[in-house]
């Protein structure tokens, strides 16, 4: 069932134009991740759901229920914000009961309730103080146990777990998890600028970029089959090389002569009358291997980084080369590379076609 | 010599002091008490930083002491005393306290002074928090602020005069030209009255001028604290179904509190002290006499150095503790 249905969907700023031609469909029980860069509108889009910021144009759905001008609270939504937003004169129990109270909830529906989320986020010993008594991580389960109280139909989560350090975010991350396990009829919308974030926890991600969506999918489906090159080198880390190259030979499989050299066979299928055109061959630094023979690219290492589980070769560039330099990573611990010129290759089906920026891909 | 220049040399040789002053003490320290050189070098160093927050602590602390502290003993000496005409004093005791407490003059100011302060820093800092919320968001919010601002930049006694002209009134068959009067005829009333005459009801009339004054001092402190609240906490209210009375009453006021207190108690710093607006206004006349007045009253029309400091005496009794809440107040908000 359809729970929230955003149809071209605009927001505007006096003359600033944020966001335009926003459609998304979201299923009950999904967990549907925004990414994207810094100042796209992620919070924007999350707000306008939540109804702290106007929509100005297009309509918002939620349940087949349209919601513009309903007011936030009676939405069916909550929210948890990045700063916790807790209110700070209020002790844990009286935080997640605010929004019951001003329900006029009877008080023993309202202690249950409170009850109910504390045991889920193990916040009992912590009921009776202040937020500032509490470490960020509690205070987050605390945001994320008003919530919970509520018990709305959609949760939306604004980047967070960025507050917290490395350690307590991949804590909170698999509590985040476990939590959407035990609601499984819950819907999440989760903004995040972490890419681990956001392939472990999603259902689908919605890339969102130059004022609109550029894809959405399952993680596996934007790692695998991006739409188009923003979305290629946005998932994944480091970025997908992209490589200018014109195509020598159609068909089932396509094969492109590069300008740097190499030869690159992709399986993605061509038109003759694709011959000749001028693409980028996208291949992610993990699909590189180690060749002997016919190479897709060749260069100098101009320094390595030893991770342990994998290295990371960073190829030299030519002098007024613009463009990004290519990065290769290899599995396991590589010696002796710096310096050295190395030939490598993809595997066929590793290798992404992109003509104007949007993959060809059939 | 022309005033101004005078008032400017005294500027010019008031400031060069204080540098002089700084500047000399610190040289004599690092130079010739105790010189970074020798065999001791670091101990001397060391002393000297010691000794350098007192030197810059010094002046202020002579000041205080010459015109804070004496004077608070001495004038706890003379309220103890009694002024033999033709010079000298004799040990009085207690007697000037009950004298003052035999008077029902005085009385009638402790009573005065306790309405004012029940009532001043209450609706003063209450129409503070109001205008501060009210202005927030609309586009003439400045310009309404910096008006109701403006009348702190007025002398208590120029406040009281434009009141006084407010109350002004003219013989029935003039017109009137005091406000209130004027209004009170156009509604229906038929003799002008005299407001500030009127019992009791003229404290009130009083109390307005002040109030008018630090609903000001409150707004402006009160608004940067509630600026200061974080915004995501009023987005979560909204969130939680609040409704803008129940954001501003059970969000909003309980995060300024700690403000709020500290308003509330600098005005009542204020009120207790207050003097020129009744001295101006009614000089204590129809039973509106405050305790700093009838000091006055005492001390320099009564020449009743005794009794006078006693009533000082109280004044500073009743400030006290509220002054150590207020700066304790001021601390934890600070925190
Ligand atoms: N009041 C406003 N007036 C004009 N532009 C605004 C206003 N508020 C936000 N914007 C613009 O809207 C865009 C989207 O902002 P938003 O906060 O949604 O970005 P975001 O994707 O959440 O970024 P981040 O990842 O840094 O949080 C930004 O480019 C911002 O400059
Ligand atoms: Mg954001």
């Amino acid at each position: 069932m359809s729970e929230l249905k955003l149809t071209d969907v605009a927001k505007t700023y006096g003359p600033v134009k944020v966001l335009k031609d926003i459609n998304l469909d979201i299923q009950t029980g999904e967990l549907i991740v925004f990414v994207g860069p810094s100042g796209c509108g992620k919070s924007t889009l999350l707000r306008m759901i939540a109804g702290l910021e106007k929509i100005s144009g297009g309509t918002l759905e939620i349940e087949g229920q349209v919601m513009n001008d309903v007011p936030p609270a009676q939405r069916g939504i909550a929210m948890v914000f990045q700063s916790y937003a807790l209110y700070p004169h209020m002790t844990v129990r009286e935080n997640m009961a605010f929004a019951l109270k001003i329900a006029k909830v009877p008080a023993a529906e309202i202690d249950a309730a409170v009850k109910r989320a504390a045991q889920i986020l193990q916040l009992e010993p912590f009921l009776d103080r202040l937020p500032k008594a509490l470490s960020g991580g509690q205070r987050q389960r605390v945001a994320i146990g008003r919530a919970i109280v509520r018990d709305p139909k959609v949760y939306l989560f604004d980047e967070p777990l960025s507050n917290l350090d490395a350690a307590l975010r991949v804590a909170t991350r698999i509590e985040i998890a476990r939590l959407k396990e035990a609601m499984p009829d819950s819907t999440m919308i989760y903004v995040t600028h972490d890419q681990v974030e956001a392939m472990t926890l999603a259902s689908r991600i919605v890339v969102l970029a130059n004022k609109g969506i550029a894809q959405v999918g399952t993680p596996l489906e934007l790692y695998e089959t991006p739409d188009n090159e923003f979305v290629a080198q946005f998932i994944g880390s480091p970025s997908m090389n992209l490589l200018p190259g014109k195509i020598t030979q159609t068909g089932p499989q396509t094969t492109v002569q590069l300008d740097g050299g190499g030869v690159a066979v992709s399986t993605i299928p061509t038109q003759p009358e694709d011959q000749g055109r001028s693409v980028n061959v996208g291949i992610r630094p993990e699909d590189f291997v180690l060749t002997e023979d016919a190479p897709v690219f060749q260069g100098c290492v101009d320094f390595t980084e030893a991770l342990g589980e994998v290295t990371l070769l960073y190829f030299a560039k030519e002098k007024d080369d613009a463009s990004e330099a290519v990065i290769a990573k290899l599995p396991g611990i590589q010696r002796n590379l710096r310096g050295q010129t190395v030939s490598v290759a993809a595997a066929p089906e590793k290798v992404h076609l992109f003509s104007n920026g949007q993959s060809m891909r059939p | 010599m022309h005033p101004a220049i005078q008032g400017l040399l005294t500027i010019a040789i008031g400031v060069s002091a204080c540098v002089g002053y700084f500047y000399l003490s610190n040289q004599i320290l690092d130079k010739v008490l105790f010189p970074p050189r020798g065999p001791n070098a670091g101990r001397n160093i060391n002393r000297a930083n010691m000794i350098r927050p007192w030197l810059f602590l010094f002046p202020a602390l002579a000041a205080l002491g010459l015109y804070l502290a004496y004077p608070v003993v001495e004038t706890l000496r003379l309220s103890l005393t009694d002024r033999v005409p033709g010079g000298g004093y004799t040990w009085a005791g207690l007697d000037n306290y009950i004298q003052m407490a035999n008077e029902p003059k005085f009385w009638e100011a402790m009573r005065n002074n306790m309405l004012w302060l029940i009532v001043v820093p209450a609706m003063s800092t209450a129409f503070g928090l109001l205008v501060a919320q009210l202005t927030d968001r609309i586009r003439w919010g400045n310009l309404a602020k910096s008006l109701i601002f403006m009348p702190m930049a007025i002398s208590f006694v120029g406040a009281s005069v434009i009141w006084k002209l407010v109350y002004d009134t003219r013989p029935a068959e003039q017109d009137q030209i005091g406000m209130l009067n004027a209004l009170y005829i156009f509604f229906g009333g038929t003799d002008p009255q005299t407001w500030l005459t009127i019992p009791f009801w003229n404290n009130f009339f009083l109390m307005i001028v002040l109030v008018w004054i630090q609903t000001g001092f409150a707004m402006v402190i009160l608004s940067a604290a509630l600026r200061g609240i974080p915004e995501e906490t009023v987005e979560a209210a909204v969130l939680d179904g609040a409704n803008p009375f129940q954001i501003f009453f059970r969000i909003k006021v309980p995060q300024i509190k700690t403000t709020i207190l500290v308003v509330w108690t600098t005005i009542t710093i204020t009120v207790l002290k207050v003097f020129d607006i009744v001295f101006a206004m009614t000089n204590g006349q129809w039973e509106t006499q405050v305790l700093a007045n009838y000091m006055y009253d005492k001390l320099f029309r009564a020449n009743d150095w005794g009794v006078g400091s006693a009533s000082a005496m109280v004044i500073m009794l009743l400030v006290a503790p509220i002054l150590v809440w207020n700066v304790r107040n001021a601390r934890k908000e600070m925190e």
